[in-house]
């Protein structure tokens, strides 16, 4: 598969290794995705550069008012994160249903990100959320809003030979008068990939008597988790509740390009279900922000 | 380019072992293929059905999916570390006892995952128990027995006066 295994134990050093390997080296955290796309050959490297032992990448904490998560945070310990649970259960909620227990022990948010999938769980959830990822190179750093991590025809907008993520962060809904909640569907509870999910934020005024902002991401109905930035402001300005929701998933759906496969279904069934699934997050949202009063 | 082995050095199955590796090589073949012990199966080889799950450092992982090298300094538990024919493992017993076995190939993945739950929740509730288990798929038993007899083990490892396992 490959020639050689580097195994920093500092940032500086696991980017000085992919400087050497001039693009032909890519980071390897938990290896989930990454392992089988270079047995498969979607991936020809010459070397990997495994940053699992640079500790310090590996933490979830609340810091000036926003939830900071280290790229090496695994999916484990995310489900598990008593500060996630409290400020963020859409994310807590999103790497719960991740793989297995297996894959959670050992799958880590930066490769969910990274690896670009329009179904990623926990991406998904982080976009509702506005996160914003810290990128680093031998160049510098740089904060990136998650969006802006994908190209639009799919995949990674970072450059996998130079770069890594090393940090998501965002501002826990609750802070600012919203709440979110994250919604999926699969064949089955445990190791299954989403026929769709969806993670959505709202937010209110001060009495809750009318949407201020909203956030809408689907997945897989496009390239890349795709936000519904109509169906967003459909909600936006009016009140919450069930009027507006409907007219909102429904705009939604109209959003969503779906293909047709033959594992997830076919593309009317989930637009339908789109639709469905998008309501009952608005819905969920909106129990969390009403019972909070 | 020459593929450099290192040597790896970390504990299994509660002894030190260092072995000559190659970057590439995944602890599913280093333990099979290399070191003989194949108690650990291959069953889907992509991380879908825990045939191949280990222990490292107390969490279940998919061998069959984790790079040998990331194991140095770390302690891996296979099958063959929870117990022997004459000294079985309260879980081993357990699957014997209640039927929990019929052709056997998923039974190393399922006595590691459930031995990570037990290690962490001495009394699992049932939920508990199927959610440590759901990474690992068996095409015989229909589970029933399987989940019976992890949480017999749970009462004999509660109650060591029920279990005929000495201590090692
Ligand atoms: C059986 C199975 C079931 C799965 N189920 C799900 C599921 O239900 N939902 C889901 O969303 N995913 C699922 N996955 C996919 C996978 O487990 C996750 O995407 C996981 O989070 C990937 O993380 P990793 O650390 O293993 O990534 P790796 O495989 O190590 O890396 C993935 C990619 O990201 C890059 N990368 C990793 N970390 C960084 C970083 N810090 N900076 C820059 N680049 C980086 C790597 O170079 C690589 O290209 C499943 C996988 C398997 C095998
Ligand atoms: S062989 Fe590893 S999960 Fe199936
Ligand atoms: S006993 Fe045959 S697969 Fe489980």
């Amino acid at each position: 598969m490959f020639e050689k295994y580097y195994k920093p134990v500092s940032l500086e050093e696991a980017l000085s290794r992919l400087d050497d390997s001039r693009g032909r080296a890519r980071i390897i955290a938990g290896g989930t995705d990454l392992v089988l796309q270079l047995q498969n050959r979607e991936i020809v490297l010459d070397a990997v550069v495994d940053i699992t032992a640079i500790e310090q990448l590996r933490y979830i904490r609340e810091e000036g008012g926003m939830i900071k998560i280290g790229a090496l945070t695994t999916h484990s310990d995310m489900a598990g994160s008593p500060l996630l649970k409290r400020s963020a259960s859409l994310l807590s909620e999103a790497a719960g249903n991740v793989g297995s227990l297996q894959i959670r022990n050992v799958g880590t948010v930066g490769g969910n990100v990274i690896n670009a999938q329009p179904a990623a769980d926990t991406a998904v959830a982080l976009m509702a959320l506005d996160a914003m990822a810290r990128v680093v190179s031998t160049a510098g750093e740089r904060q990136v809003p998650l969006g802006e991590l994908y190209r639009p025809e799919g995949g990674t907008a970072l450059d996998p030979g130079r770069e890594i993520v090393t940090e998501f962060s965002f501002y826990p809904p609750a802070n600012g008068g919203g709440s979110g909640a994250f919604n999926r569907l699969a064949r089955r509870k445990a190791v299954a990939l989403p026929v769709f999910n969806t993670a959505v934020v709202i937010w209110t005024d001060q009495d809750q008597s009318y949407l201020t902002d909203a956030r809408i991401i689907m997945g897989p109905v496009a390239r890349i988790p795709f936000r519904a930035r109509e169906a967003e402001k459909v909600l936006t300005g009016n009140p919450p509740g069930e009027h507006y929701f409907r007219l909102a998933a429904a705009q939604a759906a109209g959003e969503a390009k779906p293909r047709d496969s033959y594992l997830r279904g076919s593309a009317a069934y989930r637009k339908k279900l789109a639709q469905v699934m998008v309501l009952r997050a608005l819905t969920k949202a909106w129990d969390g922000l009403e019972k909070r009063g | 380019m020459d593929k450099i082995k290192k040597r790896l050095s970390f504990i299994l199955n509660h002894k030190p072992v260092t072995v000559e590796v190659e970057p590439d090589t995944l602890l599913l073949d280093l333990l099979r293929e290399t070191l003989g012990l194949t108690g650990t199966k291959r069953g889907c080889g992509e991380g879908e059905c825990g045939a191949c799950t280990v222990i490292i450092n107390n969490e279940a992982v998919n061998a069959c999916l984790y790079p040998a090298w990331k194991v140095e300094n770390c302690r891996v538990l296979t099958v063959e570390g929870l117990g022997t024919e004459e000294n079985p493992h309260p879980l081993q017993e357990a699957f014997l006892e209640a039927g929990a076995v019929q052709c056997g190939f998923c039974t190393p993945g399922m006595l590691m995952s459930s031995y990570a739950l037990l290690q962490k929740t001495a009394n699992p509730a049932e939920s508990e128990v199927k959610e440590a288990i759901s990474g690992n798929l068996c095409r015989c038993t229909g589970y029933v027995k399987i989940i019976e007899a992890i949480r017999k083990a749970a009462q004999k490892m509660n109650d060591p006066s029920i279990s005929k396992r000495k201590e090692v």
